[in-house]
């Protein structure tokens, strides 16, 4: 077993004259679920798309399941690409037996399989409806069991969440978990900061084309110091010079990042120069303000935009 | 290699479903089906118009002993000439003013004699032929034949000929399969312009429905390319053996035959196993071809647009190949051959004309060979246009619409 899912080094993808993507790294470790985070535009799905072969990049190298070719291992990866598709005349369970016969599982088997993904999705009453007759919801739930259906080693959804209301949200989620604890690596990539936080323990932020952090929510966490929110009743006071300079006051709120010398002298000082504490929080960042910190404003403005159903 | 078979197989199986079970395959079956029925009516009716003006006749005003004489004659020499070699007789009685009569026989006002084209007159001795100069020119030496035949010989004794037959000419035999070869090879480009441009289209559901993107990140682009080629040759083969068997039904039941051919220097069998190998052949090169064309456009419009300079395409490779029949041997002819979208044409040319069958293998493996480099070709193109991959520069030339190209060097 080799000891990444997928291994990229340097890639580098141009289009005409943009560079899409501009010297990726990225490593997946067997096993994990691995959030990839970006504005749209930033290069998700082009990075995707080369890790999976679709494109070849114009330098870098990419490692698929230990191979250098990724087809050669498609019998072992599931693949949801981010605009839908399906045969329209195709009944459900067909689709699904189809997209896994396109990677190896005898088609037999893969209607049968089909069937069962179906009637436990709650969509039993699809299973022998084309595809044209269903709702977006339902087309995109079944090329989701299309994606799985052939029991694949590594799965990569791009964008799994645009599309669908907050329960087959939630549905998917539950599926993606499930999925990871069988031992099945889980990449996906989202504009949505919170599918992320839920779901991952590995993060990418990809942005203009590059990847400013890859590793552990936490880490990328870890970067920002805590953040203190002070209540106090006196407003003024000898304690205010243990505060930092950039402290905001508002009302009788106090809001800083913590410093670097840590709690204690802090509390020390407020409480030696009677400042009053009325509250006191000290918070570790959300991967939100993780995410500002280092992609930027301008790129965490365009992540959570609303964009029509999308959460 | 087996995993591209296999894929290719998963893709055929599919389109070739999606195309058997749809409704408008009925259509498909049934559209060339109107033409033959309307060629049989059309055909029938006018073979039976065709009886009825053909036989001329010709008005005997003459003596009841000489018109007998005349009876025998012509039923004698019918017998060894042929039922219509000869003109009609009808015979007349005499009336007293015969210049009136002839007038009014060639009026066509004479009651019992109908439409006659000349009319006999006088006596066996000194016969008189009246009529328009056409007529008079066409029957003037069968009559005086029919005459002679009376005198000379009293009916029944022509000379006997020593028969001795041979199997055929050599130069008769080879003018003949000539017609079997054009007949065959435009049987061919018939089939091959009606089916084959309608690879054209077969990409473009993928593309608008974003399958494309589900079936390239799985299997290779070149087992897209074949599974939609071989579907649509059993599609193509389906329609030809059901327009076959309605034809031959046709002729079953309402008799007639097909045009009678020489039989082809190889033989029947072989040569019809030929031609179907050949219509495939034919059928998957140009097919390649159509299918790389009508990857690289995007919308139904653009298929559409495209695919008048196509059939104009395949009516040039025709042109080519028939225009080489005649020639065989001279270079004209050998470029038919080895040009890749004739070969098929010209070698079915050459089965017709020449017995030997070794050319046809080494033919056929030249006709893969091109077809799967087409293939390779238009995946090549595809992927690099429609699915952006590669690198963008223009250095790489042919050598990476081949695959070739060098791939994006690795980051150690």
């Amino acid at each position: 077993m080799p000891d990444y899912a997928i291994e990229a080094r340097g890639l580098v993808k141009n289009f005409d004259d943009f560079r899409a993507v501009d010297g990726i790294d990225l490593t997946v470790e067997q096993g994990s679920i691995m959030g990839i985070l970006g504005p749209n535009g930033a290069g998700k799905t082009t990075t995707l798309r080369m890790i999976l072969g679709i494109i070849e990049p114009d330098a870098g190298m990419c490692r698929l399941l230990g191979h250098e070719r990724p087809l050669s291992v498609a019998h072992m990866v599931g693949y949801l690409p981010e605009e839908r598709g399906l045969y329209p005349a195709m009944k459900s369970y067909d689709a699904i037996a189809f997209m896994g016969a396109l990677r190896g599982l005898p088609l037999a088997e893969g209607r049968k399989r089909g069937r069962e993904l179906l009637e436990e999705a709650g969509l039993s009453h699809a299973i022998d409806k084309e595809v044209r007759m269903l709702s977006k919801g339902m087309a995109q739930t079944v090329q989701l069991l299309g994606t799985i259906v052939h029991q694949p080693q590594l799965i990569i959804l791009d964008e799994p969440f645009s599309g669908l209301d907050a329960l087959n949200q939630q549905k998917l989620e539950g599926l993606i978990r499930a999925q990871a604890e069988s031992g099945v690596t889980v990449i996906f990539s989202t504009h949505v900061i919170a599918h992320a936080e839920r779901l991952c323990e590995d993060v990418a932020i990809i942005a203009g084309g590059k990847v400013p952090f890859a590793g552990k929510v936490s880490e990328a966490r870890d970067r920002l110091r805590p953040q203190v929110r002070l209540e106090t009743r006196s407003r003024d006071g000898e304690w205010r010079k243990a505060l930092p300079d950039e402290a905001q006051a508002e009302g009788r709120y106090w809001n800083f990042t913590l410093p670097e010398t840590g709690v204690e002298p802090l509390l020390k000082a407020l409480i030696d120069g009677n400042a009053g504490i009325e509250s006191l929080a000290i918070e570790r960042p959300g991967l939100h303000d993780a995410f500002v910190a280092i992609a930027g404003e301008a790129a965490a403005a365009q992540m959570d935009q609303p964009e029509g159903d999308e959460a | 290699m087996s995993e591209t078979i296999r894929a290719a197989w998963v893709i055929a199986r599919r389109d070739f479903a999606a195309i058997i079970f749809s409704k408008t395959f009925f259509f498909f079956l049934l559209g060339p089906l109107f033409p033959v029925a309307l060629g049989v009516a059309a055909g029938g009716l006018a073979g039976q118009v065709q009886r009825d003006i053909d036989q001329p006749s010709i008005a005997i005003v003459m003596d009841r002993e000489e018109q007998q004489l005349l009876e025998i004659a012509h039923k004698d020499l019918s017998e060894r000439l042929g039922q219509r070699a000869l003109p009609a007789l009808t015979m007349v009685a005499v009336r007293s003013d015969t210049q009136a009569q002839i007038a009014a026989l060639l009026a066509g006002e004479y009651k019992d004699a109908g439409k006659v084209d000349a009319v006999l007159s006088g006596s066996l001795e000194t016969p008189i032929l009246t009529g328009p100069p056409d007529a008079i020119r066409s029957w003037e030496g069968e009559l005086s034949l029919l005459i002679d035949h009376i005198a000379t010989a009293n009916a029944g004794d022509l000379t006997a000929i020593d028969i001795v037959e041979v199997e055929q000419s050599v130069g008769v035999e080879q003018e003949q399969q000539l017609k079997t070869a054009q007949a065959a090879q435009t049987l061919l480009f018939l089939l091959t312009m009606l089916l084959a441009g309608m690879v054209l289209s077969n990409l473009v559901e993928e593309k608008t429905n974003k399958i494309i993107e589900i079936l390239a990140a799985a299997i290779p682009i070149d087992a897209i390319f074949l599974g939609k080629l071989f579907a649509m040759l059993a599609m193509a083969m389906i329609g030809i053996a059901v327009w076959a068997s309605a034809i031959f039904l046709v002729l079953a039941i309402f008799g007639g035959g097909l045009p009678e051919l020489p039989v082809p220097a190889i033989g029947w069998p072989l040569f019809i196993l030929l031609g179907i190998i050949y219509f495939s052949m034919a059928y998957l090169l140009l097919g390649s071809l159509f299918l790389g064309i009508g990857s690289l456009a995007t919308t139904v419009r653009e298929v559409q647009t495209l695919s008048m300079p196509v059939t104009m395409g395949q009516v040039l490779v025709f042109f080519i190949a028939v225009y080489s029949v005649t020639k065989m041997g001279e270079p004209v002819e050998w470029g038919a051959v080895l040009f890749p979208f004739s070969s098929p044409f010209a070698m079915l040319a050459r089965a017709a004309q020449d017995g030997d069958v070794l050319q046809h293998i080494v033919a056929l493996a030249w006709q893969v060979g091109w077809a799967y480099l087409i293939i390779r070709m238009g995946a090549n193109i595809f992927k690099r246009n429609v699915m952006k991959s590669g690198p963008q520069t223009k250095k790489s030339g042919i050598l990476a619409f081949l695959g070739m190209g060098k791939p994006a060097k690795a980051v150690k």
